[in-house]
């Protein structure tokens, strides 16, 4: 079984947000939500680096760890997926995760969030595969249709890879070896244990 | 080289002694050179740190390390935080919540109820020592009371909501399943989001009214000192409130006024607060919130089960005289001294609740 990871090669990303929009395209995501952001560091200063971030699905997710009614599941494939008819919209996994993954559709008085709502890994939900209902609160099944996330396939200078974390590596690990440098596996040693 | 040297042939006796002393002094020589030359490690170091000194020399690992430690960026993203890659303060938050607030909240709490129930079997119930006079005074008035149960009860739904989304995981889950749990935990979690700013005004209206009443005197030490009346037969002199109850109003202020502050920071996410004001505010909230939870099992207890004649003051709204001059023997003095003396409520009650509002 593949064991899906995503990596963004800050030498390669140039900031063009294509896989935030792509993201949002893909999988009808809520008003006000961005499974998928591009920070830049160091932004207008020599030697920037940009990275493109998402829920990275942990091995150890947080999330899961303090979801007071347990709705997170990891997938075969190691993604990290919740159940939006369990969940309250509490806020716990928004303050546990590292990398800000967890967003909600509202955020008004008396703590009312609505439903939590992050990256699936182009993975659904707990509903039928590629269901009207799963993609209603989830968006798209591409892992369903041997597709890998679209935020990944699109990126014009495959700085973010999205798929087994094996190939990943070995992807990355060929081209730290030409460049030179060393390996920057960004997030990995928060996320991947 | 020892060998060699003190085999040396032709050696005088003076000669041997002076090639003992050469021996010697060498080998201390050798010694200090072995023992401080890896100290010269330093040296190299450190002049090498010197000159390192700025972030270009390993700029790579100083740019990870600041992204590590949740320094932000931009991001074409707009929201709180969106620019911050990692905050570390989530796995902190998650470990103290799920490690030790979880365990010793759970058995601060059971130890609680656990000690309580112990008292009473050893203590029994406190008796009014010379029986019911038959006689009242009034010791909470309508508005008291009504605040009282007001922010009791709204106490009971937040430690009920509240504990649910604690432990409810752990304890409801196995036994009702998620999906029906779920169900209850929203409703659980809009409660106490909702009863929360409720409860927040009745204790502070609680804090106004009585405060006057609960400020520390000398009554009160030489209360705590005999055991307040809890242990031996003795009981000591209290005003209308006594030091246990002064205790209970003091927490309430510190650990009350903190719950609630730390709760409303929860409450409201629209103000901008950052994970790691929200990360503390729930430790914080947990911490204070299962104090008074402990506290509130005390407070109860004596109240009800504990001690005979209590409740009805805060139901009714008058004590026996008897239990009065037994457990507050110094106010009942004040009452007199006001000129509101016991009245039989042997009489019809009406009667009585009408020579209440008369006095008072």
């Amino acid at each position: 079984m593949a064991r899906m990871k995503f990596l963004c090669d800050a030498e390669r990303c140039i900031e063009c947000n294509a896989c935030v929009t792509a993201c949002k395209n893909e999988n009808e995501v809520p008003w006000g939500v961005n499974r998928r952001r591009v920070v830049t560091i160091n932004d207008g200063e020599p030697g920037e680096k940009s990275i493109s971030v998402a829920c990275m699905h942990c091995t150890d997710a947080p999330c899961a760890a303090v979801c007071p009614v347990d709705c997170f599941y990891t997938t075969d494939d190691g993604v990290v997926l919740h159940d939006k008819d369990q969940c309250i919209g509490c806020g716990y996994c928004f303050y546990a995760c590292p990398f800000g993954a967890p967003q909600y559709p509202q955020a008004s008085a008396f703590g009312v969030r609505g439903k939590m709502d992050k990256c699936t890994f182009c993975a659904g939900g707990p509903e039928a595969d590629g269901s009207p209902e799963e993609y209603e609160k989830y968006g798209a099944n591409r892992l369903s249709e041997g597709k890998l996330p679209l935020c990944a396939e699109m990126c014009s200078t495959k700085a973010l890879l999205g798929g087994d974390g094996d190939i990943l590596a070995d992807i990355y690990r060929e081209r730290v070896l030409l460049r030179g440098g060393r390996p920057q596996t960004w997030g990995w040693d928060t996320a991947y244990s | 080289m020892h060998e060699l040297t003190s085999r040396d042939p032709g050696v005088g006796d003076t000669g041997r002694k002076r090639g003992v002393k050469t021996i010697l002094w060498s080998l201390l020589v050798l010694t200090m050179v072995a023992l401080a030359l890896p100290f010269s490690g330093y040296l190299l170091t450190e002049s090498a740190q010197a000159q390192a000194s700025g972030d270009d020399q390993n700029a790579r690992a100083n740019f990870w390390r600041a992204v590590r430690e949740g320094s932000s960026g931009y991001s074409a993203v707009r929201g709180p935080e969106t620019g911050v890659l990692i905050q570390n303060g989530g796995e902190n938050w998650r470990a103290l919540r799920n490690g030790p607030m979880m365990t010793y909240s759970s058995w601060l709490m059971a130890g609680t109820l656990g000690l309580i129930a112990l008292f009473f079997l050893v203590r029994g119930r406190i008796k009014i020592s010379n029986g019911r006079s038959g006689e009242t005074v009034p010791r909470w008035n309508a508005f008291e009371r009504a605040l009282h149960w007001y922010t009791a009860i709204l106490f009971l739904v937040l430690l009920a909501t509240g504990l649910s989304l604690l432990f409810g995981r752990l304890v409801m889950i196995p036994l009702i399943g998620k999906d029906a749990f779920a169900a209850y935990a929203g409703l659980a979690k809009d409660l106490h989001n909702y009863v929360g700013p409720f409860f927040s005004v009745g204790l502070v209206l609680e804090i106004l009214m009585w405060i006057r009443h609960n400020l520390p005197n000398e009554t009160d030490v030489a209360w705590f000192a005999s055991g307040g009346g809890m242990v031996g037969d003795g009981h000591p002199s209290a005003g209308r409130m006594n030091g246990g109850e002064k205790l209970w109003f003091w927490v309430l202020v510190v650990f009350g006024l903190t719950a609630i502050g730390s709760g409303l920071v929860l409450d409201f996410p629209v103000f901008g607060q950052t994970r790691a004001q929200m990360q503390w505010a729930s430790l914080i909230h947990l911490g204070t919130t299962v104090v008074l939870t402990c506290f509130a099992f005390g407070h109860i207890y004596i109240g009800t089960v504990g001690t005979e004649g209590s409740l009805e003051g805060m139901t009714t709204g008058r004590v026996d005289a008897e239990w009065a001059r037994q457990h507050h023997d110094l106010w009942l003095k004040e009452l007199a001294a006001k000129g509101i003396y016991p009245e039989s409520s042997s009489a019809s009650v009406p009667s009585g609740g009408a020579a209440q509002t008369r006095t008072t």
